[in-house]
């Protein structure tokens, strides 16, 4: 695959975790882009980072359990010139360090890419302290931040390839454990702020970013076998967001269902909710996700159903959603 | 080095000027943090009329030496060294603060020439230069990164991450001041939250640290000079200050570390600055 000049292969995502395929694609990336230096707090061996550490220990940086520092530094790396990519937990990168990245990255427009791992609930053993789902809304929040949240292994890779093209701060956030891929190879097109449409529908669309991608996909062909039609989205990029994609599937479905292991308040659905209203054509929303609460311990895919973020749970959703009553509009065409 | 009377001679008479300036832009935008721009007026002198290299003519340029003011809040003397140091105009200080003027208190990068990193939160510059320096000497560049960090300012946790990760990293090609002025907004630091033994703190995390009166040229010539020469440890140059420095009536007093000043009174702050 190539993105403007920066080459990558994985040949066995099936095999490896999201941050285990985004450890080597870096690893391959710094070997042509010379500028990429990789930084994290204690985390080299959790966040996979510490790949490129093998093949590149001079330009990797461990800056120890203290990530204010971390986030103040890779600014100046960049001030100097350099393209640091950081890594570390999402909590510690979007709420312990949110200051320093909004303030030393975005308002300081430093060209640094966060690689925020064990994002939402998927490190659920380790409880809320280690859990994130916060981040979404914070770095959607901050100006100049662009904000990805890939689906699996295949999607990181795109992710890191592309941010590296792409001036400005790029958040990534992915998960801890293994998640099953979605795509069959890397062979798909992925672009920064558009989303890739997983499955056609007519009747219902879920937009979903993230863990719960793949449920939602077998959620659409569980709805299929019982003659509902649902259309997947896959919003990997929750800003830029793909106003199009969401009207699209407004004008075409009416009834929409976000899923995010993340809070419901402030990311992709509140995204999504915000682009609906702006366009004032009428649509029916479901917002899956935590429901302003912190979640319980558990394992990731436990978790995933708990909170209804996976296929049972959106296509519970979805037989609720079903139901409601949508105004009509006599000319549904008609601009607002 | 040894400065030569005339050379010392000019340095204090540009202070002067910088510190009238100061007072000036003070007047007019209605109110500014008087008290650390005056603190550290000598050491931006010294930095900006000798030891630094830049261009004002090509603020980017790229073998200049940075300098980040992490205690953000003394913008209005950096600002007003910048502008006498050639990157921009003067008149433009007269909209200082104003609605849609390049100058806040904090100044930002971006709207204004020659500043390295925007800053003002703080607890960042350090780190910042930390990763500047780290950048320039990975990749073989030369010129020298200065921090200037408030003694106030070591009251966040983040200070003190970046000062381990520095020691940690060997990072020698950056000279760290801390403006001593031992007030910050609510009274002295030591009653506020206490910062002594303050050099003492500064060794156990493993700096060559100089204590200097930093509002003695030679001294501060000195101590950076000495920090060039350090290849072992980073350097911190703890200088002793006084808060509202050269106007006798802002010496020294928490309550001046942000004020206005109506003409009456900024005529006798100019007056005590040309007392000397």
């Amino acid at each position: 695959m190539t993105t403007k000049g920066l080459t990558w292969t994985i040949d066995d995502a099936d095999h490896m975790t999201q941050a285990e395929v985004y450890g080597e694609v870096l690893t391959q990336l710094g070997k042509q882009d010379p500028s990429i230096v990789a930084l994290t707090a204690d985390l080299a061996n959790s966040t996979k980072i510490g790949r490129f550490q093998k093949d590149f220990p001079e330009r990797f940086f461990n800056f120890g359990i203290a990530e204010c520092n971390m986030f103040a530094a890779a600014s100046g790396m960049a001030a100097a010139g350099l393209t640091p990519v950081v890594s570390t937990f999402a909590v510690f990168a979007a709420l312990r360090a949110g200051e320093f990245v909004r303030t030393d990255l975005c308002y300081n427009k430093r060209n640094v890419k966060i690689i925020a791992t064990h994002s939402g609930t998927s490190f659920g053993q380790a409880g809320t302290t280690h859990h994130c789902t916060e981040d979404l809304a914070v770095m959607r929040s901050f100006a100049g931040m662009t904000v990805i949240a890939p689906a699996d292994a295949y999607e990181t890779a795109n992710a890191v390839a592309a941010s590296l093209e792409w001036d400005g701060p790029v958040y990534i956030r992915i998960g801890r454990s293994f998640e099953p891929p979605l795509h069959k190879s890397m062979d798909f097109d992925f672009e920064i702020g558009k989303a890739i449409t997983l499955h056609e529908g007519t009747d219902v669309t879920v937009i979903v970013a993230g863990r719960p991608t793949l449920g939602a996909l077998e959620a659409a062909e569980i709805a299929k076998q019982n003659g509902i039609s649902m259309r997947v989205l896959d919003m990997h990029t929750i800003k830029p967001i793909d106003e199009e994609a969401i009207m699209q599937a407004v004008m075409d479905t009416r009834r929409i269902i976000t899923v995010e292991d993340h809070s419901v308040n402030g990311g992709l659905g509140s995204a999504v909710a915000e682009v609906i209203a702006k366009n004032g054509k009428a649509a029916a929303l479901r917002r899956i996700g935590m429901q302003d609460e912190y979640a319980k311990v558990g394992y990731p895919d436990d978790l995933l159903h708990v909170y209804k973020m996976d296929a049972d749970g959106i296509l519970e959703t979805m037989q609720e959603l079903l139901k409601a009553e949508i105004e009509e509009d006599d000319d549904w065409e008609d601009e607002v | 080095m040894t400065l030569e009377p005339q050379e010392l001679q000019r340095l204090k008479d540009k202070a002067k000027q910088i510190r009238e300036e100061i007072v000036l832009v003070t007047e007019k935008c209605g109110g500014s943090h008087l008290g650390t721009a005056l603190s550290q007026t000598e050491m931006l002198v010294a930095l900006y009329y000798q030891i630094m290299k830049y261009d004002p003519k090509k603020p980017e340029w790229e073998e200049r030496d940075r300098f980040v003011l992490s205690k953000g809040h003394g913008g209005v003397g950096h600002a007003v060294v910048l502008a006498d140091a050639g990157f921009y105009s003067k008149d433009l200080l007269n909209d200082f603060n104003k609605t849609g003027s390049p100058f806040g208190m904090h100044l930002d990068r971006l709207k204004v020439a020659g500043v390295d990193a925007s800053t003002g939160s703080l607890g960042h510059g350090l780190g910042i230069s930390v990763g500047m320096a780290m950048g320039a000497r990975l990749q073989g560049f030369t010129w020298h990164t200065y921090c200037m960090v408030g003694d106030g300012e070591c009251n966040e946790g983040s200070i003190w991450e970046s000062a381990m990760s520095a020691a940690h990293h060997k990072v020698t090609n950056m000279t760290v001041f801390v403006d001593r002025n031992k007030l910050m907004i609510d009274g002295p630091t030591e009653e506020v939250m206490g910062l002594e033994p303050f050099v003492d703190k500064w060794q156990a995390f493993g700096w060559n640290v100089i204590e200097i009166d930093g509002h003695d040229f030679q001294q501060i010539f000195d101590a950076i000079e000495a920090s060039h020469k350090e290849t072992a440890k980073p350097t911190v140059i703890v200088a002793n200050t006084v808060k509202g420095k050269g106007v006798d009536f802002m010496e020294n007093k928490a309550s001046w570390h942000y004020a206005g000043l109506d003409s009456e009174m900024a005529q006798k702050a100019l007056e005590s600055i040309r007392r000397g």
